[in-house]
């Protein structure tokens, strides 16, 4: 790696005892990224914008909260009511959540429709796959925080989920809560965690973006770089194309913060939390229904936790489900039409479980978890095998194919 | 057909209007940024609650003469001595070129017989004692405050010690003969 | 695409099974509150105000208020300290070590009407009247709803008992509720000529409830323009960038 000569000499000077100037220029300026990238590799530096908002939005909030049964309620309002925009950080937060997942869900579809998680990037994938769970994490304890009836229902019901694992399961829920239901101490573990977890968040992020860094990004093509003719410098290219996305971004995020701030929220999440009163139509936030949905459609309890958990584990193995040669579904007609199904599938999902378990929502959760299960484990190595792709271009600067071919 | 348009203009008006739109996406990027900062500073200023809590009502029937009492306003103590006869004189009597921060005892009070001060040293904060009859009352008979040694006279004048400035005078007012509203 | 469309079809089914699921919707007013420059009706607040006080707070708490919100519904400095000084607030100890009551000021929040939820219970046959100043918030559709509950009482369907001491309410779950209907024609004296009708104090105070839930909502929405404004510009610019950037690859 050849130090680029700064013309500031103080640059200079700690580039040469400390070379992140050097470190800069590799990874964020020179970083040579495939030309063809399309608007939907914008989705990874927009998380990590979210990341940052989240945090900075937190860390100020935390200032204002009371994390305790009787107090974290009215400390809320307070905060929505009294304190200096309080009501907007507040609000940036809270829809900051949902949009972090809106982002990073389709970040994770781009990289199924694309192959981005074949070799050599396995690992790039796992770690995102471990991100995903850490926001998990963090997302579930933070809605506990306001202490609504969402929020403590929403803690009763997921921390009983342990409760089904044989002969410890009741010893770790009351561990989990410590003590004999959702109270004070569970607010006070989840207030710390949800204030620890995104830092080892930020960690996993750097891990990604390292593994990220090896072997560069993917691209729509799904095939390697193959020159210096295939691939541009990261600055100005896409520091100015993820600028653009991030506007875009901002114009939605910033709609739904001052018009339509509540749009993923629960009601009953401003009423109290009331320990002697379930509210009747329980419901955990719109990018955890799907996960319910399948928690729901299996009647056995032990099974049904299983196999919720299994919906995300079975994701780490994804790189080693996929049997096919080439990377991007762009070049496999039927898994294409088989990705498009799994995501209407996802949909189906998160609607059944925003939806009372009964009649014919139990049949269409059912088989949604069936199907979901299909293309993981089933559809995925059986198709990679059978299906014939489509020839692939030379290179990324030549990926003109003839008509006749592309019917093929 | 804008940029083809510039294309052929040539070489010039292209290098203009592409400085120009970079520097206007730097700059309202600018702007944004530091629109963005103010409501974080601002969350951290006293609130709306805080605020709105910044007057106290104090009754003065119950203090003697030679006694004092302490109140609280905006989460400070306040000193509410009511002076003797001698305690007055003596503030009156001192001189202004012997204060390090010159100020005659008539300009902080509303009656001579009510002293009014914020229980904060202006030194670096501490409460000085002098208000319970047991206390050490420094060399002018007013307060001493135990953290550094400033000593303060029966105006709460600063007389000796580090503290730069005498003891604040808090905003109020008589609202009748025996209550004050501080704030 | 065919998978798309028959996918998209069965959600429609199921979303309209859903909705019959569930009573009568509240059928959508028209407020002053609402859409992009929606702003609170200063006068229909102070009347919702005075509903509320005249008839509602008997029983209701509104524990997130304070007295010096109501500079927000257009009093001045004066009227709050007047309104607040008719409420009896719980203060103390004194130097004595008791509590005692004194006048309200602007800084208490609004006197609650029970001591506490279990006084509240048993003043009222044990249903509890919920705290107003989150109402419109905490429920779907919260000031449509409202709105529809205060003007759903009647007589009660043929067939359908009710309990002694529950009213007949259309759109309470269950349809039968523990509070009499509370707006009566006339039953608030209305200073500014505006006809005194249910309908019309219904509409009132669900307007100074929503301000309750949500005294934020101007400065939110107006804040909302501007920063749309200036997004939508700046976007604007930066794909122009963007496009400067990337003319050397296309």
């Amino acid at each position: 790696m050849a130090a680029p000569a700064f013309k500031n000499a103080l640059v200079r000077w700690i580039d040469h005892r400390l070379p992140v100037f050097t470190f800069l220029q590799h990874e964020l300026h020179e970083y040579p990224t495939p030309k063809n990238l399309s608007y939907w590799w914008n989705f990874g530096s927009l998380a990590g914008i979210v990341l940052v908002v989240m945090i900075l939005t937190g860390i100020f909030l935390a200032m204002h909260y009371t994390p305790h049964t009787a107090f974290a309620f009215d400390s809320i309002e307070r905060i929505m009511r009294d304190v200096n925009y309080g009501w907007l950080i507040r609000y940036i937060h809270m829809n900051g959540g949902s949009f972090f997942f809106i982002v990073v869900y389709i970040h994770i579809f781009r990289g199924l429709y694309y192959g981005s998680y074949k070799a050599p990037r396995e690992l790039l994938w796992i770690i995102g796959v471990v991100i995903l769970l850490l926001m998990m994490a963090t997302a579930f304890m933070g809605y506990v925080l306001p202490w609504g009836q969402m929020s403590f229902w929403g803690a009763t019901v997921i921390t009983n989920l342990f409760s089904a694992i044989p002969l410890i399961g009741d010893g770790i829920v009351t561990w989990l809560w410590g003590g004999f239901s959702v109270d004070n101490p569970t607010l006070n573990r989840f207030y710390s965690l949800h204030y620890l977890l995104p830092f080892l968040i930020v960690g996993a992020v750097l891990l990604h973006l390292m593994a990220l860094h090896r072997f560069g990004s993917s691209n729509p093509l799904g095939i390697d770089v193959k020159g210096p003719q295939d691939s541009i410098p990261f600055h100005p290219f896409y520091t100015a194309k993820d600028a653009f996305g991030l506007g875009i971004f901002l114009i939605a995020f910033a709609g739904v913060v001052f018009f339509a701030p509540n749009l993923f929220g629960e009601p009953d999440n401003y009423i109290r939390a009331d320990p002697l009163v379930t509210p009747p139509h329980i419901v955990p936030e719109w990018y955890f229904l799907p996960y319910y949905a399948i928690l729901r459609a299996i009647p056995n309890k032990l099974l049904g936790v299983i196999a919720m958990f299994g919906s995300i584990l079975v994701l780490f193995i994804v790189p080693w489900l996929d049997t096919a040669r080439v990377r991007s579904a762009k070049f496999r007609p039927t898994y294409r039409k088989f990705f498009w199904v799994l995501v209407v599938d996802c949909v189906v999902l998160g609607y059944v479980g925003a939806n009372p378990p009964d009649g014919w929502f139990i049949v269409t959760g059912q088989v949604a978890t069936a199907y979901y299960f299909f293309h993981f484990l089933i559809l995925m190595p059986v198709l990679g095998l059978v299906e014939r792709p489509l020839p692939l271009p030379h290179s990324i600067s030549a990926p003109v194919l003839k008509p006749a071919e592309g019917k093929a | 057909m804008a940029e083809a348009a510039t294309a052929t203009k040539g070489h010039a008006d292209g290098e203009t209007r592409r400085d120009f739109i970079y520097l206007a996406a730097a700059g309202m990027g600018a702007v944004g940024a530091a629109a963005t900062v103010w409501p974080f500073i601002s969350f951290m200023n006293p609130s709306a609650d805080v605020l709105a809590l910044s007057t106290s009502e104090v009754d003065l029937k119950p203090v003697q003469e030679g006694m004092s009492i302490t109140v609280t306003w905006r989460g400070k103590p306040v000193f509410v001595r009511r002076r003797t006869k001698a305690e007055i004189d003596t503030a009156a009597a001192a001189k202004l070129g012997d204060l390090p921060d010159p100020q005659p005892d008539a300009a902080r009070v509303k009656k001579p017989e009510w002293l009014i001060l914020v229980g904060v040293c202006t030194h670096l904060g501490c409460v000085p004692l002098g208000q319970k009859s047991a206390d050490p009352k420094g060399e002018y008979g007013g307060w001493f405050c135990p953290c550094h040694g400033s000593h303060y006279d029966t105006s709460g004048r600063i007389r000796k010690g580090p503290a730069p400035k005498n003891l604040e005078v808090p905003p109020y007012a008589f609202l009748d003969d025996t209550t004050i509203r501080i704030g | 695409m065919r998978r798309l469309i028959s996918a998209a079809a069965l959600l429609l089914a199921l979303a309209t099974a859903a909705e019959a699921a569930t009573g009568p919707k509240p059928s959508a007013q028209h407020w002053s509150f609402s859409g992009i420059f929606g702003t609170f009706d200063r006068a229909a607040l102070q009347r919702g105000f005075q509903v509320y006080k005249e008839n509602c707070a008997a029983c209701h708490a509104a524990l997130m208020l304070s007295y010096r919100d109501l500079r927000g519904i257009g009093y001045q400095e004066d009227d709050v300290k007047a309104i607040a000084a008719e409420a009896k607030v719980m203060d103390g100890p004194n130097d004595a070590g008791e509590m005692f009551e004194r006048p309200g000021r602007p800084s208490d929040k609004f006197a609650r009407p029970f001591a506490n939820d279990k006084a509240a219970r048993a003043a009222n046959n044990g249903a509890f009247p919920v705290d107003l100043s989150m109402v419109a918030k905490a429920r779907v559709a919260g000031p449509d709803y409202v709105y529809a509950l205060l003007t759903g009482y009647g007589p009660a369907p043929a067939g359908m008992t009710v309990v002694d001491g529950m009213a007949y309410n259309a759109y309470f779950p269950g349809n039968q509720i523990a509070m009499p209907a509370p707006l009566n024609p006339d039953g608030v004296a209305y200073q500014d000529g505006t006809k005194m009708t249910v309908e019309q104090q219904a509409k009132d105070v669900v307007t100074f409830l929503t301000w309750a839930s949500e005294p934020t909502l101007e400065a939110r929405k107006q804040m909302g323009v501007k920063v749309l404004l200036f997004l939508i510009v700046f976007t604007g610019i930066l794909y122009a960038a963007k496009r400067k950037v990337w003319a050397a690859v296309h």
